[in-house]
């Protein structure tokens, strides 16, 4: 059986532009497909795009180039009705459980909130029920219905976000940071919940986030954010196992294990300098001024997305084919 | 080595409107020379109100110092003035925060800021200070330092404003250095040059580090000791493979459960229930006890004493008593 595709964005671009005739290219141009059921990770250091790239696919933001289609339909060429009817397949879960909440408002009337603007569930004793489901099945209890956001704790505050999304019985969530504001215990409980949640209700997800053991944990796909772009896209084990690109590499090997003698083998690599600005980004491939492995070429021509490897894509002159540098595929002795 | 620091049955606690929050709860912990000693823990569990308090940055009123006791050198610093503590604040032990953006002053010259403890403490004439001050900055790894000595705050990057406030907190040579979740703010790769400075550093220097995280991956990487902390007690302290590959405490084990681990495949996250308790009233027994799989009636009643388990590793739990473990095996 394919895979149905349900989101397809293409050559995404999202420019803000500043004062002076500065322009800030913070999705400049990234294209992936989603397919149904699946969990898709995108990943990237503060300031790589990530969540412009999440509020520009669900329209939060207006396009600046390219297009997002989901399910068919062009997303960004919607009528306002069309609109409205696209938000019941699409929600959003934010990454502040306490800024996303309005502390004026009970538990109860944030989660009816979207019912009544919907028009769903016709009848109070409904849409009441629905609450107390939807409060269930996100691991509260119909008693915390009429409790305010600030009586409860940031995991459950989460969980309310995620009942809020769930209101509409959506098809598809994109949870930008979901966890990072949570502890790490608590964590776990929110993923777990994410998990359980799309086998229950066959969710698709946009998984947005920085913290890269936790993206392999929950996604099926994930692709790698740099400077408004993605350098690499893979399933997530292979992303680990064989990454491609330099810069997953580095960051692969940044992130800590838990776990001393594990530690103690590894060797990093630590990337020199830090994130280019992106009103000036570098010239050809935006990774090469921090890159161990910069070439000649990679200044003056940006690097072409390909299939390396079966279904692992990356953008890299290293694996240009026709590449005197070919020979010389970065071998990372031990980097694990 | 000898021990430098000496955290003796801290506690300390907060007046608020809704009463007083009973932040540190009788912790001892001792610090030896040359290590990096890690304090784990989730947010709330008292481990920055712990070393803010050796540090004696608290302010009082609200907060205050209960009971217990810290001795460095012979002295408890629980007890020193104001004027006296001055003396030992950026000189004998530094401290750096979580956020690099907040801990600079906006307004002064990074030149200005990492020379001040110097002018203040060594009554060094400002020509000599910016002098050390150059070579701090090229230790820490800024390249360019003599421009950069002359520039403010917000012309440096997070990851190097996290340096310079490094360079302030070492300028005087301070044997301890308390680092208070250094590496949150930063991004993983900015993190990784973090860390290798700090160990850098240590290698030249000597200094001993307090590393306030709730990060088990660095302290994997960065620690020799580790001491966990849950609802301002010290539950487990033991050294890095005691705590990583043997956990005692049933709080220990759930933390090392619930983080997920790049290295692994299909890993299946056991989260712990539940959430930390009200530090308003905390419960009279073992704080953790609501969470533990492994509760038994007295966990609800009194709190566990501290076992040794072997040099260097202790574990307040009742599970260790040879009662529980006549009971388990009385079970089988």
């Amino acid at each position: 059986m394919g895979k149905q595709v349900l989101l397809e964005v293409e050559n995404l671009k999202k420019h803000f532009f500043l004062e002076k005739g500065e322009v800030l290219k913070a999705v400049d141009g990234i294209s992936i497909q989603i397919f149904k059921g699946e969990t898709f990770g995108l990943v990237g250091e503060s300031g790589c795009g990530k969540s412009t790239a999440g509020r520009t696919i669900i329209g939060l933001y207006d396009r600046t180039d390219g297009s997002v289609s989901y399910d068919g339909d062009d997303v960004h060429g919607m009528n306002e009705k069309e609109t409205f009817a696209f938000y019941r397949k699409m929600q959003m879960i934010f990454q502040d459980p306490y800024a996303s909440l309005n502390p004026r408002s009970t538990v109860k009337e944030i989660i009816l909130e979207p019912m009544e603007v919907h028009n769903l569930h016709s009848g109070k004793r409904a849409r009441l029920e629905r609450v107390y489901q939807l409060l269930e099945d996100v691991g509260l209890n119909r008693e915390h219905a009429n409790r305010y956001p600030h009586e409860f704790s940031g995991g459950q505050r989460q969980r309310i976000g995620i009942a809020r999304a769930l209101a509409l019985d959506p098809e598809f969530i994109i949870a930008d940071e979901p966890i990072s504001a949570l502890d790490v215990s608590v964590q776990a409980q929110v993923v777990n919940l994410l998990k359980r949640l799309q086998k229950e209700k066959m969710l698709t997800y946009l998984f947005i986030a920085h913290d890269l053991s936790m993206v392999k944990q929950i996604s099926d796909r994930i692709a790698v954010m740099y400077l408004g772009h993605i350098v690499e896209l893979s399933n997530s084990w292979e992303l680990y196992k064989k990454p491609l690109h330099p810069y997953t590499q580095a960051l692969l090997s940044a992130i800590p294990i838990p776990d001393p003698d594990v530690e103690d083998r590894r060797e990093r690599i630590i990337l020199k300098g830090e994130l280019p600005s992106p009103i000036t980004p570098p010239s050809g491939c935006v990774f090469r001024t921090r890159c161990p492995f910069e070439m000649d070429i990679c200044a003056t021509e940006k690097p072409v997305w390909q299939e390396v490897e079966e279904k692992h894509y990356a953008a890299c002159h290293l694996y240009n084919s026709e590449q005197p540098g070919d020979k010389a595929k970065p071998q990372l002795a031990g980097w694990r | 080595m000898g021990k430098i620091l000496e955290v003796q049955n801290l506690h300390v606690s907060f007046k608020t409107f809704g009463g007083n929050v009973q932040a540190v709860r009788g912790v001892s912990v001792d610090l030896y020379k040359g290590e990096t000693l890690a304090i784990v823990g989730e947010s709330g569990c008292g481990k920055s109100v712990t070393f803010q308090s050796v540090m004696r940055l608290i302010p009082e009123p609200p907060g205050s110092i209960d009971s217990g006791s810290i001795f460095y050198k012979n002295k408890d610093l629980s007890k020193l003035s104001d004027k006296q503590m001055r003396k030992i604040r950026g000189k004998d032990i530094s401290m750096i925060f979580q956020d690099p953006m907040t801990a600079l002053n906006p307004t002064l010259t990074v030149g200005d800021q990492i020379t001040e403890g110097l002018i203040e403490h060594n009554s060094m004439s400002k020509r000599a200070a910016c002098k050390l001050a150059v070579n701090m900055l090229e230790l820490v790894g800024i390249p360019d330092p003599d421009t950069r000595l002359n520039q403010y705050p917000h012309q440096f990057s997070g990851g190097m404003r996290q340096r310079i406030v490094i360079a302030m907190a070492l300028v005087c040579q301070p044997e301890i250095l308390i680092a208070d979740e250094p590496t949150t703010a930063l991004d993983v790769t900015i993190q990784a040059q973090i860390l290798e400075l700090f160990k850098e550093v240590q290698e030249k220097t000597g200094v001993s580090i307090i590393l306030i995280t709730h990060d088990l991956g660095v302290v994997a990487q960065a620690a020799d000791r580790i001491a966990v902390m849950y609802a301002g007690k010290i539950v487990e302290t033991g050294g890095r493979r005691d705590i990583f590959y043997s956990p005692q405490h049933p709080y220990t084990k759930g933390l090392l459960h619930s983080v997920p681990r790049l290295d692994l495949d299909d890993q299946e996250l056991v989260p712990i229930h539940g959430t930390p308790p009200d530090l308003f009233s905390p419960p009279l027994g073992c704080p953790f006890a609501a969470r533990c799989n492994e509760a038994m009636e007295v966990c609800t009643k009194i709190y566990p004493y501290r076992t040794q388990l072997s040099d260097g590793h202790h574990v307040e739990c009742w599970l260790q008593d040879e009662r529980a473990k006549q009971l388990q095996s009385g079970r089988v």
